[in-house]
């Protein structure tokens, strides 16, 4: 057979690993016919609703059910009594707690779920909880985590207060845990004798991953065959279908746990939630299939918060800014229930990243968690396990330090990052980063906006507005992060003690397609593009030839699911590895179709060739045909692989960048003028995608810094229920962003690759946090806590004197 | 409960009639009546626009029409807008421009951007982030949307004056 294309065009046709294959999600998408869980419509279906309520801390007197079991179409109303035959009134907790699934006696936070109303439609169901009549003994509400420390008050009076926690000795019947980790004692030595100390104390608030489709489940059983199936919006649905095990007492085998289409996640959907195991025991009741799906105002009322840290930290330098250590204490603010998704060693998640990108020799983290009456949750938002927290920890200690030394904030950073030649690199909380070219991604960002002339025009614009030519200040907002993804190594790193590895099943059929299936969950990343592009690469057939498939666990091979930007670094390694897998098989049928030594054939793009003899070969699809219909001695039929990956560590994709931002003091208005973005996440498969998961973590990011929150007030109402009150971007508020890259590989991950999903909300925060602290630093600023909204920024003008 | 009313409505260039409270939203109808699932709820107070649909020639957020309001009226969905063998030019250029990640806006985001591109067929940048403001997207950040709808209003003008 002759060659008629160029290598480069073969290369060109596998759109493998580089290009910017369009995505094939996008035709259903676009169609309006994606298949989220509130699509799905089986027969019989009925419709869960929740009684919520509407107190932060009462004692639940009495549920009366019979006005709303009168109403015609209500087929049960359930309460933690129904619940409790079966054991399920409470569930375990990925922290190591455990939850009320419905009220046992009191409720602790405002939305709580009270009792589960099943009705023939969802205008019934709600009715119907209309008519359930509760009675509560309203009681004294804990929101602040500092006042809950020193109360009398017992929020939860199932615990044992003397008894320790799944993290070790409680200090206080509302206290979770202690954890620490680094020097103390060194630390606090150094910091006494050090030449330059900056402290500052920084709230981050509480804000909600809010995807715009809520979280819902369908649950259908089937009793004529034994067989629970369950639709939902799953991060990780091969945990949910274990837990569903562990809890319900049916078999794992006789549990199936559908994902379908998931419209965003963003760590909303780590969890298990009550509205799941109500779903399934009222279909395991009725014995027909069960529909729950939240409103909005349920999601940000009750499922997964995240952050909710009370910061404190202490920085030492030289007086030339070379830091010296560093000090951090958090008071996590828990909720009613320690839900944090998180694995199972680390209470605070990876919070010790938090010497971030710098060499600090010695340092320190403690985390005390604390029970509050607010709703449980602390998901990773957008991030790996706190490392946002993390982040804008470090990123604004630095903007301190540098006030404190009187120093530019960017010369200070570049002064204290690792350097190239230190990695590997172990820092002083232990983590081993595998990876980074810091200065060389720096001066990258600070040449391509003009740094220099930035500060120059800053000073400029600060005198004009003492002369009161203007009230615009300019702020200019630097960060430099690194995250810590890819969730992890087993040994160290599990959820519910299942580890954390991942994995993938390749079935290769005889004419050269082939099926690959995984154990994570794409929630709009792309992975049936970018994983086929990953194959097409490794096993040299067109990814249009390769379909992928997640999230159903009759078909997907275990694993841990996506979120904490997992997917691409641990299932997108054990796509590779099984690759390789098919590709060893693929080597010795080529060698026995070409008559030549297994050794004697290599691999080129698509096809194993005689090695000195590029007219000898066999291509991919020739060579699948071969497998299912020649007898070759010695291999079995067919062209399969499965491969499970434990990666050996996390990876540490890291980035720069920088924000500038013109501030109205007089309405507090910030404009942002320019977003730069420089994210190094190692080896890229597509850099539309990735572009475009940058495009939308600033965008999450902008939210966050600069208004989203949920708040509570003192009697524990959330302020903040609904989307008028909530803050998500519209495309009016939000900034056109420049994206660059440099490419500083993983050397332990297969293709080199880092994830990046997650990475421009931990860079994000800081960036645009920090823009607005910079705009006031002239003006004696240190530290003003987000969300920087319009009213907050013309509250901190007003306390530094700027309104005359 | 109240009386069900008499609904009928043309959706996508179909007739349908059917029984409905009056206080069933038209999200509602159009998702569990007639199994019209590309417009999505995404908040139940009109802000997030995911419900988006062309309601007697107007952009209006199903969750907050009434199924009595709808009654007699026509409406397109995203369904209606394009289909496997001919999709509309936006369908294409959001494909293109990767103006969508998670999918679940975008039925309601496109709906709005032909109404959009009707309502002003050569819009600036500002014009479009504007007009697409009453619809949430949490993943694309928007810029991949405004790039998207402009290429598709680029277009569609190169077409119209080509037919001239």
């Amino acid at each position: 057979m002759k060659d008629e294309i160029t290598r480069e065009e073969r290369v060109a046709g596998l759109k493998g690993m580089g290009c910017s294959r369009k995505r094939v999600e996008d035709a259903r998408f676009t169609q309006g016919k994606g298949n989220y869980v509130d699509d799905i419509k089986l027969p019989g279906m009925l419709h869960g609703d929740f009684v919520r309520s509407p107190y932060a801390h009462a004692r639940v007197k009495s549920i009366n059910i019979d006005a709303a079991m009168a109403l015609p179409g209500v087929v049960a109303v359930l309460t933690a009594k129904d619940l409790e035959p079966l054991n399920l009134h409470w569930m375990p907790t990925l922290a190591g707690d455990k939850q009320m699934v419905l009220a046992d006696g009191k409720v602790l936070f405002q939305g709580q779920e009270v009792a589960f109303v099943v009705a023939s439609d969802r205008y019934i169901a709600a009715d119907a909880v209309e008519l359930v009549e509760v009675d509560y003994e309203e009681l004294e509400v804990l929101v602040d985590p500092f006042k809950s420390l020193e109360s009398d008050v017992v929020l939860r009076e199932d615990l044992d207060p003397k008894a320790p926690g799944a993290h070790g000795p409680r200090k206080h019947h509302n206290h979770i845990f202690t954890w620490e980790v680094g020097e103390e004692v060194a630390t606090n030595q150094v910091i006494d004798n050090a030449e330059v100390v900056a402290e500052s104390e920084m709230y981050y608030h509480r804000t909600h991953p809010c995807p715009l489709e809520t979280c819902g489940s369908v649950a259908s059983m089937d009793k004529v065959n034994g067989k629970l199936t369950v639709y939902g919006t799953f991060q990780a649905p091969h945990v949910v279908r274990t837990v569903a095990s562990l809890l319900s007492g049916i078999e794992e085998h006789n549990i199936r746990v559908v994902s379908p289409d998931i419209g965003g996640g963003f760590g909303n959907k780590v969890g298990v939630y009550p509205g799941y195991i109500c779903s399934i025991v009222a279909s395991i009741v009725t014995g027909v299939p069960v529909k729950w799906v939240e409103d909005r105002m349920e999601n940000l009322m009750s499922t997964a918060f995240a952050r909710d840290y009370w910061m404190k930290g202490k920085i030492s330098a030289t007086k030339e800014g070379k830091i010296t250590g560093l000090h951090c204490h958090v008071t996590a603010d828990h909720g009613a229930f320690d839900a944090c998704a998180d694995p199972t060693k680390f209470p605070a998640g990876f919070m010790n990243i938090c010497t971030g990108s710098y060499d600090i020799p010695v340092a320190y983290l403690g985390v005390d968690g604390v029970y509050t009456n607010k709703a449980p949750g602390g998901v990773s938002y957008r991030c790996s396990f706190r490392v946002t927290e993390a982040v804008y920890f470090i990123e604004r200690m630095i903007e301190v330090l540098a006030i404190e030394l009187n120093m530019d904030a960017a010369e200070l950073r570049r002064i204290n990052f690792i350097r190239k030649e230190q990695f590997p690199y172990t820092a002083a909380l232990g983590w081993e980063y595998d990876s980074g070219d810091y200065h060389t991604a720096w001066d990258k960002v600070l040449k391509a906006v003009d740094y220099d002339g930035l500060r120059v025009e800053q000073a400029e614009r600060v005198q004009a507005f003492k002369r009161g030519e203007t009230r615009k200040l300019m702020g200019i907002g630097l960060s430099f992060f690194t995250e810590i993804v890819g969730a992890g190594p087993v040994k160290n790193c599990d959820i519910l003690g299942m580890g954390m590895f991942d994995s993938c099943e390749i079935r290769i059929h005889p004419t050269g397609s082939a099926v690959a299936r995984l154990g994570t969950i794409s929630q709009g990343q792309g992975h049936a593009t970018t994983f086929a592009q990953i194959l097409a690469t490794e096993i040299g057939l067109s990814a249009e030839s390769i379909t992928i498939e997640e999230g159903d666990t009759d078909t997907a091979p275990y694993g841990l699911g996506t979120y904490g930007s997992r997917s691409t670094p641990v299932a997108g390694a054990a796509a590779a590895m099984a690759g390789r897998k098919i590709r060893a098989k693929a080597q010795m049928i080529a060698a026995y179709l070409l008559e030549v030594h297994d050794n004697d054939v290599e691999f080129d793009v698509d096809r194993f060739v005689v090695k000195g003899a590029p007219e000898r070969f066999k291509t991919m699809k020739e060579i699948a045909y071969a497998a299912y219909n020649q007898a070759i001695p010695g291999l079995e039929p067919g062209l399969e692989a499965v491969s499970y990956y434990d990666p050996p560590n996390m990876t540490y994709p890291f980035g720069a960048y920088v924000c500038v931002m013109d501030i109205d003091v007089d309405t507090g208005v910030p404009e942002i003028r320019r977003f730069y973005a420089l994210d190094d996440c190692g080896t890229r498969i597509n850099p539309m995608v990735i572009e475009g998961q940058i495009h939308g973590g600033l965008t999450e990011a902008l939210a966050v810094a600069l208004g989203q929150e949920i708040a509570y007030d003192d009697m524990g109402n959330v302020k903040t229920g609904t989307l008028m009150d909530f803050f998500l971007p519209t495309a009016w508020e939000v900034p056109n962003y420049e994206t660059d890259f440099t490419v500083t590989p993983s050397p332990h991950h297969p293709i080199g690759a880092k994830g990046v999903g997650e990475s421009p909300h931990v860079g994000g925060v800081p960036c645009f946090s920090n823009a607005v602290q910079d705009a006031f630093r002239p003006f004696g600023n240190r530290h003003t806590n987000m969300p920087h909204d319009h009213w907050r920024i013309w509250q901190t003008a007003n306390d530094l004197g700027l309104h005359g | 409960m109240t009386d069900k009313m008499h609904v009928k409505l043309n959706v996508n260039g179909e007739d349908h009639e059917f029984l409905a409270e009056p206080r069933e939203l038209l999200i509602y109808a159009l998702r569990e009546k007639l199994n019209i699932t590309g417009p999505h709820v995404g908040c139940d107070t009109s802000h997030c626009g995911a419900c988006t649909v062309t309601m007697n020639g107007k952009s209006v957020k199903s969750c907050t029409v009434f199924v009595a309001q709808a009654n007699g009226a026509e409406v397109t969905t995203i369904e209606g807008l394009g289909g496997p063998d001919a999709l509309h030019i936006l369908q294409e250029s959001f494909k293109e421009h990767h103006g969508l990640q998670c999918g679940f806006c975008t039925p309601g985001m496109i709906t709005r951007a032909t109404k959009l591109l009707e309502e002003n067929p050569n819009p600036t940048e500002a014009e479009v982030r504007f007009g697409i403001a009453g619809n949430i997207c949490r993943c694309t950040g928007y810029q991949n949307i405004v790039k998207s709808i402009l290429s598709a209003a680029a277009e569609m003008n190169a077409a119209k004056e080509a037919a001239q």
